[in-house]
């Protein structure tokens, strides 16, 4: 089993969890409350990732933080080399990747709070701000820790985003699902195996985490 | 307070509405009328919680809304207890939490003063640690009504307060809840489409119709005299007037009415001032003298005043206090009714209601 792909992997996802948190709560707040009626426009925009194919997604990516544009211009201006085929390039893409997977329960989240709780809390003198952290971050706890859990998911198993940004450099972009087509290149199956059923098996932890989080009832449990 | 808004809706008439009365201390506006008159939509447009398009609404000095000059004060600003109709309670907080919630401004120490200065008012001792679905109706009402005073707001806007409560618990938190707002004296604003409520609480009342605001004024005066036929339909009750218990056995109030004594149904103590309510319909014109009824109420009078209204006539007849009968212009003829003629309005204690004022 090849460890660094595994360790990179994991390092990978978390930063993209922990990435989505901080972006997709605002996004999610907008989707949810926002009013504006071409708002699907940009609920488009974010599930977008869940139907493009990774390469497309991919693609553009690598052009818009390449040397020649702009933004990579830029970026390589500040930090005195290019964003594509390192590890913060790789973040990036996965954060893009995985944006539906945070966005969309935080919103579902956001859209189950009664309107009329969180009203009663603004005639309270409550700003809508730290309403948001007192009251809709505790009611939506569940929806925030599946969008957590599922963008962590979502991008241990990316391949074809990491491959055309992040390319294949050992301990650097070479995360699980690249080793695994590695070794089948070479032949050596018993290690793709490995590799594979350690995948297969914390994916299903993790899958296994947010439904048990979304049952509503647990009959063995007593009640609190 | 000055109410003047209008706000549409896509499938609905528009609310347009214009109110304005006098703020004392502890003034109780009623906004009474059925439902889907917009009586909500004016508490909330009051709390700041409805944007009309266009409208005014001044508080004693504070403007908080004028469209006209782009002003739109904040709910956070406004300064008001609100209550809405389900009670709104925060699931994550205790109690005590609910309670605390609106007091982030406080000291730890003044905090913790003011939820137990407004547990004791309220009677929610021993329940500070219960989450809010642990509570029964009546408890989270409570509990909504304390979270909505301990900031001390300069004016209390209810919702339906009992709408979400059953028979015995409604009427037991009616009377809490006329005590609690003498002793507050905060000028408050409740919504119902209850008639005892409306004049249990009541210092005015507005009538509203379909998006209007049809009459506003005290009690008696709105249900008594009606402006048009419209508020008359809406209030359904002719006659209303201020009395005294003077006997009270189990449930049967005999209430001194103007000199003339009327006997209905309210358990309220022998001296307290009630409100006495009779239905138009109700009442049973005779000629004087006829003889004894199962109806407790014999009171003799003299016709003042005859309205035809389609089939039915309604009758004024002033017996120390006017009351008014809807007969029918066979039974007028059959008595010989016209104005000045003796006549007893009879009707059974029963369809008298005696309301606490």
């Amino acid at each position: 089993m090849n460890w660094t792909a595994i360790w990179l992997t994991i390092k990978l996802a978390s930063l993209t969890s922990a990435v989505l948190m901080v972006i997709g709560l605002p996004i999610a707040y907008w989707v949810s409350f926002s009013r504006w009626r071409w708002k699907f426009l940009v609920e488009s925009v974010v599930a977008l990732p869940l139907v493009l194919p990774p390469t497309v997604l991919g693609f553009y990516i690598l052009v818009a933080i390449g040397p020649h544009s702009p933004l990579g211009a830029l970026y390589t201006d500040l930090v005195g080399h290019p964003l594509p085929f390192t590890f913060e390039g790789l973040l990036l893409a996965s954060v893009l990747y995985s944006l539906p997977f945070a966005v969309q329960p935080f919103a579902s989240a956001f859209d189950q709070v009664d309107r009329r709780v969180i009203e009663a809390s603004w005639t309270l003198g409550v700003s809508k701000l730290n309403t948001f952290f007192k009251l809709i971050i505790p009611l939506s706890s569940t929806g925030l820790i599946t969008g957590a859990v599922l963008s962590f998911a979502h991008t241990l198993g990316e391949f074809g985003v990491v491959l055309m940004v992040g390319g294949n450099i050992e301990g650097v972009t070479r995360t699980v699902s690249i080793d695994i087509y590695d070794e089948v290149q070479v032949l050596n199956y018993a290690g793709a195996a490995k590799t594979a059923a350690f995948l297969l098996v914390l994916s299903y932890a993790v899958l296994m985490v947010v439904y048990a989080m979304n049952r509503k009832v647990w009959a063995a449990w007593p009640k609190k | 307070m000055i109410i003047d808004i209008l706000k549409s809706f896509p499938e609905r008439p528009p609310i347009a509405a214009n109110l304005r009365y006098p703020v004392d201390r502890a003034t109780v506006l009623v906004l009474f009328g059925p439902s889907g008159s917009g009586k909500t939509t004016i508490l909330r447009s009051i709390a700041g919680l409805e944007w009309p398009e266009r409208g005014y609404i001044q508080f004693l000095s504070q403007t908080w809304l004028d469209t006209a000059h782009g002003i739109r004060v904040a709910p956070q600003a406004r300064k008001i207890g609100y209550m809405s109709q389900d009670y709104a309670l925060f699931p994550p907080y205790t109690v005590a939490g609910n309670i605390a919630y609106g007091l982030g401004d406080l000291g730890a120490q003044e905090r913790k003063r003011r939820v137990s200065e407004t547990v004791d008012l309220l009677q929610l001792q021993g329940l500070e640690d219960r989450k809010p679905q642990e509570l029964s109706g009546g408890q989270q009402q409570r509990v909504a009504l304390a979270r909505a005073i301990s900031r001390r707001p300069q004016m209390l806007l209810l919702d339906e307060p009992f709408s979400a409560l059953d028979g015995p618990t409604r009427v037991q938190l009616r009377d809490d809840l006329r005590r609690l707002l003498t002793q507050l004296a905060l000028p408050s604003i409740i919504v119902t489409h209850d008639l005892t409520e409306a004049l249990t609480f009541g210092d005015l009342i507005a009538v509203m119709g379909t998006g209007r605001v049809l009459q506003i004024g005290p009690p008696q005066e709105v249900f008594s005299r009606p402006n048009n036929a419209e508020v008359a339909q809406v209030v359904g009750v002719e006659t209303v007037i201020q009395g005294s218990v003077i006997e009270q056995a189990d449930g049967l109030a005999t209430v001194r009415v103007n000199g003339a004594t009327v006997k209905g149904l309210g358990a309220n103590p022998v001296g307290s001032p009630v409100l006495v309510c009779i239905r138009a319909e109700d009442v049973v014109l005779g000629q004087t003298g006829s003889g004894m009824t199962s109806a407790r109420n014999h009171l003799a009078g003299k016709v003042t005043d005859v309205v035809p209204q389609g089939v039915m006539v309604r009758v004024t007849v002033d017996c120390g206090f006017s009351i008014v009968a809807l007969v029918t212009r066979g039974a007028m003829d059959d008595l010989g009714l016209h104005v000045g003629s003796p006549v007893t309005a009879a009707m059974k204690a029963g369809v008298v209601s005696v309301i606490p004022r």
